[in-house]
């Protein structure tokens, strides 16, 4: 008799539990951002659904055994939300996810560093997140493509798979100097950068020496170039030096048209000698001709 | 590996002060945080590790104190973009709907995903639990325990890491 009513009493209760799970409230696990949808509810009477998340929060009034509609924009940001239906005493809650559309729409794309010397492997790296219409960030793998494009024409492509919103390249400069297009395209979308590949240091240098006026002589290298046959700009050092009977003068000269030029002292056995940072040039020993 | 009892060996730098905050009262959240030793492709310096994470949790208690009390004048602090804009646009949503929304971790379980080759943003993700409870004229209406994962981008300031994207979704 005892155990008999323990199990009318257990089922009971398991019927009462049964009842206050019925969910008045059902919500897809997961809406897409910007889009419309409806949700149905259960019961009767009037009641307010509260969603809210960091990225949103809205209310709308509801006649509970109804469906509430949510416009298109409505709920655009992505992220997880609490949906609350405040009816009387026992609100119900549910969890739902606004993810990112699936468009992309806007990519925000930066490569560093804007300048470098030609020549460098892996030199310039380009990190691109993306990010749907509404500012929400893609997490669904893309395929991203990268393209460095040089005055002259030639380019390098590849492209890299975002992970978490985001895809990212090195890429090697280019040999010959000038402005360069980085562009990270995805679908329709596009960015793109300008990254400007200087000449790198002198290669070598090549001077030479004729008498000039006054007991002196000229010195004049040929064009600078780095190991690119690029020329080096304008301003850089060259350092003239002129060695006679162990006493040593240095002249430092800025290139000017690719070329440094400077005058010493005449005297016959010097030996006379250039360099530009860690680059040396030919020596000559100056006699008188 | 727990804050609250392993913090110091892995944020040498700012842990001891770290901790202390965390451990200063009960109702602070446990963070977790992995190891960073294998994110890319920039290597992760210790100072960087510690104020990142310190940083993150701050934007977390921002937000909390941002959403819960309507005001925005505490965002540009830890956040910035479009990170930013979101969450003032909630702020004014609330208002104009009449409720505050409070934002309390339980925990943080934090990996740094990427740390971006020149080191202009930092990318983590945050399993992260916490209690949403929804005010309307001071009284609760509804409140929710949320287990959730985060993805985080922050970007270095003068002053600090400050959150550019903090968007959640279903662990």
């Amino acid at each position: 008799m005892m155990a008999r009513t323990l199990f009318s009493c257990a089922f009971v209760i398991s019927l009462a539990g049964l009842a206050a799970a019925q969910p008045a409230l059902r919500f897809p696990p997961s809406v897409e951002a910007g889009a419309a949808f409806s949700v149905s509810t259960a019961g009767s009477g009037d009641a307010t659904l509260y969603v809210v998340g960091p990225g949103d929060a809205l209310a709308h009034k509801v006649h509970l055994g109804e469906n509430v509609a949510f416009a298109a924009d409505e709920l655009h940001n992505a992220g997880h939300y609490v949906a609350i239906l405040v009816a009387g005493s026992s609100p119900q809650s549910v969890q739902f996810d606004v993810v990112a559309s699936r468009k992309p729409a806007a990519i925000s794309f930066l490569a560093k560093p804007s300048r470098l010397a030609v020549n460098r492997e892996n030199g310039i790296s380009g990190v691109a997140y993306i990010f749907d219409v509404f500012g929400n960030l893609m997490l669904k793998p893309e395929e991203v493509s990268f393209q460095l494009s040089d005055a002259t024409g030639g380019a390098q492509s590849r492209s890299a798979a975002s992970h978490e919103g985001v895809a990212w390249v090195q890429m090697n400069s280019a040999p010959k100097a000038g402005p360069a297009q980085f562009k990270a395209a995805l679908d329709s979308v596009h960015a793109t950068r300008v990254v400007e590949q200087v000449p790198g240091d002198p290669c070598s240098i090549r001077m030479s020496a004729r008498p000039a006026s006054g007991q002196r002589v000229l010195l004049q290298t040929d064009p600078v170039r780095d190991c690119s046959g690029n020329p080096v700009p304008d301003g850089t050092i060259v350092s003239f030096t002129e060695t006679f009977q162990g006493r040593q003068s240095t002249v430092d000269v800025p290139l000017k048209r690719g070329v440094a030029e400077t005058e010493l002292p005449a005297e016959n056995g010097a030996v006379i000698s250039a360099a530009a940072g860690v680059v040396l040039g030919n020596e000559i020993r100056w006699s008188g001709r | 590996m727990r804050i609250a009892n392993k913090l110091a060996p892995v944020l040498p730098l700012g842990g001891a002060i770290l901790a202390a905050v965390l451990l200063s009262a009960s109702t602070e959240p446990t963070v977790h945080v992995a190891p960073m030793d294998s994110v890319g492709p920039r290597p992760v310096e210790e100072q960087t590790q510690s104020s990142v994470i310190r940083d993150y949790l701050l934007a977390w208690q921002t937000m909390n104190e941002t959403l819960s009390q309507n005001r925005t004048d505490q965002l540009d602090t830890v956040f910035v973009g479009k990170a930013r804009e979101k969450l003032a646009e909630t702020v004014h949503e609330q208002q104009s709907i009449g409720i505050e929304t409070s934002y309390l971790p339980k925990s943080h379980d934090i990996k740094v995903v990427f740390y971006s080759p020149e080191g202009l943003s930092i990318q983590l993700l945050d399993e992260v639990e916490y209690d949403v409870d929804i005010k309307k004229g001071g009284q609760s209406i509804g409140s929710e325990r949320v287990r959730a994962r985060y993805v985080a981008v922050l970007s270095p300031t003068e002053t600090r890491w400050k959150v550019r994207v903090l968007q959640g979704g279903t662990l």
